[in-house]
């Protein structure tokens, strides 16, 4: 079964964190990474950049910002390698096109560990 | 159990919306930062054990509020608000309060905090201490060691300093969009005069924490103000500027410039966060001075190496730059770009009219100097490279300009040149 954990904290106590609090964190937390490569168990993992790095698709509309309301529940998310802004905003407003309802934040990616799992499937997995 | 460190961090983090709430409440400076002590000792006691609230910062109003009032109560007409051991295990109903007793206020709050301490009447030196001490919470020791002086000095400016603002009129009614702005950009130019005394004062690592502090407004401050281009554009440039410091000097403390800097050593992660917030600014296609500065900055980290840089597109955003806020600093800089593309000559025939007005900048002098030693005339680069010496403000900058005197000495010392003078 495939699971994504989706990480939780106060943004502006995170991002005033020192260098050396910052380190001290990671390397705690590779120590469980190390782990779970070893382990073969981890996908692709990722640190996102703060909200005030978002920006927000919603029907159509370009909102500076990330996602706010709590109307919605995160339903699923797409890592794009494109250009710039503009590009990462035009792949959603295509995804917007076929998907009219949903609300896509576009928000840059601080740090990308890719899949390190060594018989990692090469094709799409349903795992309903 | 609840990390230290992290309570820490909440309690800073809290810091601006909550004693800007406080402030609103009690409308003296001094009662609000004693109700947020208050409040922060009680959070101290009771989160280790309780855990955090959900609302840290609600929390530390409402209990701030409390422990005020308890002094007050017999002036103020004022709602009884529950005991703190009610509040820390409010859950909903904690943050349905803090709704009520904040809303759409604490935007204005956090700024009016931050106008504060932008009061015309300080020069400066003082806006930034203030800050410092009233936004971000350093203590007097803290910010007396990153200003270089004293504790009892900067103890006394920054008693002095409230003493003006107690003085003054604190604008506490809600601002129209047309003084909202005018605030901001206010608060904007402190933030970056905050950030420059720490990038200028080099590789100083007790001033370092000037720079964090000056980022961590910028973010607070877009936030707040999540559309504003030029506030993205302030936090941009800050941030990108930052991503060099551990480049900016070598092992002895020597600086070295852009061109020569070790460019793996850039941090990634504030050069990604730059240039999205350049990318965001770009959107609204309402150009200002920090978002033009913060494109240059990008035109520099875009590139991974020295020789790449697209020096066509600095002077474009220069010449932008020049228009929007004219300045023989802002032409300075242009020139090193007109340098790159139609070399030095040219270059030093458009700073040579600004000499009168920069004769007191150390920047000038040694842009003056390598455009000079350049075009090989080695003794009027001398000169230049001397005032340079003598203006500059950091042991780094001159010890940059001395090498290039070394130099020179060096090889004047070898071939016996023929010198009329």
């Amino acid at each position: 079964m495939l699971y994504t954990l989706l990480c939780y904290n106060k943004e502006d106590v995170v991002w005033s964190w020192t260098k050396e609090e910052d380190d001290a964190v990671m390397s705690r937390l590779s120590v469980v990474h190390e782990k779970l490569v070893q382990q073969g168990k981890l996908g692709p993992s990722l640190r996102l950049l703060p909200t005030t790095a978002a920006t927000t698709l919603r029907s159509g509309v370009v909102i500076d910002g990330p996602f706010a309301e709590t109307k919605e529940q995160l339903l699923g998310f797409y890592v794009i390698d494109v250009e710039n802004l503009d590009a990462a905003l035009a792949v959603a407003k295509e995804l917007s096109a076929a998907n009219p309802t949903s609300v896509y934040e576009v928000r840059p990616i601080a740090l990308y560990v890719p899949e390190a799992r060594p018989n990692a499937p090469k094709e799409t997995v349903k795992v309903y | 159990m609840t990390d230290l460190a992290w309570i820490h961090g909440a309690l800073t983090a809290a810091r601006p919306q909550a004693v800007g709430a406080l402030l609103r409440y009690f409308r003296d400076m001094d009662r609000a930062e004693e109700a947020f002590q208050d409040a922060c000792l009680r959070a101290l006691k009771s989160w280790p054990q309780k855990g955090p609230p959900r609302d840290p910062t609600a929390w530390l109003i409402l209990v701030g509020r409390n422990a005020a009032l308890d002094g007050v109560r017999k002036q103020a007409k004022v709602t009884e608000l529950p005991p703190d051991e009610e509040i820390s295990d409010l859950g909903d109903a904690e943050s349905a309060l803090a709704d009520r007793l904040d809303g759409s206020h604490y935007r204005d709050d956090v700024l009016r905090l931050l106008f504060i301490c932008c009061h015309p009447d300080l020069p400066a030196t003082q806006q930034i201490a203030l800050a410092l001490r009233i936004v971000s919470g350093l203590s007097v020791p803290q910010i007396a060691r990153a200003f270089l002086i004293s504790e009892a000095a900067m103890e006394q400016r920054i008693t002095r300093a409230k003493a003006r603002i107690a003085k003054a009129d604190v604008p506490f009614e809600t601002p129209g969009p047309a003084e909202r702005a005018e605030r901001v950009a206010v608060v904007a130019a402190m933030i970056y005069l905050l950030f420059n005394e720490g990038y200028s004062a080099g590789n100083d690592p007790k001033r370092a924490p000037l720079c964090d502090e000056a980022i961590r407004l910028a973010r607070l401050l877009l936030r707040l103000f999540q559309t504003e281009p030029e506030i993205m554009g302030l936090a941009a440039l800050m941030l990108l500027q930052q991503a060099r410091l551990a480049a900016r000097f070598d092992a002895e403390g020597e600086v070295i410039l852009l061109e020569d800097q070790d460019r793996s050593q850039w941090d990634g992660k504030l050069i990604s966060e730059g240039l999205a917030l350049v990318d965001k600014a770009l959107r609204h296609n309402r150009p200002g001075p920090y978002q033009v500065q913060a494109a240059i900055a990008a035109t520099h980290s875009r590139v991974p190496r020295a020789a790449d840089t697209d020096w066509t597109q600095i002077d474009h955003l220069y010449r932008a730059l020049e228009r929007m806020q004219p300045s023989p600093v802002v032409t300075l800089n242009r020139a090193v770009a007109v340098a790159k593309l139609e070399g030095p000559a040219a270059a030093l025939a458009m700073i040579e009219p600004l000499e009168n007005a920069l004769s007191g900048y150390f920047h000038y002098f040694g842009a003056r100097g390598a455009f000079l030693l350049q075009l090989g005339r080695d003794q009027e680069a001398r000169i230049a490279f001397d005032r340079a010496i003598a203006l500059a403000n950091t042991p780094a900058e001159a010890a940059h300009i001395r090498r290039h005197l070394d130099r020179l000495m060096a090889s004047a010392d070898k071939p016996p040149v023929m010198n009329a003078e």
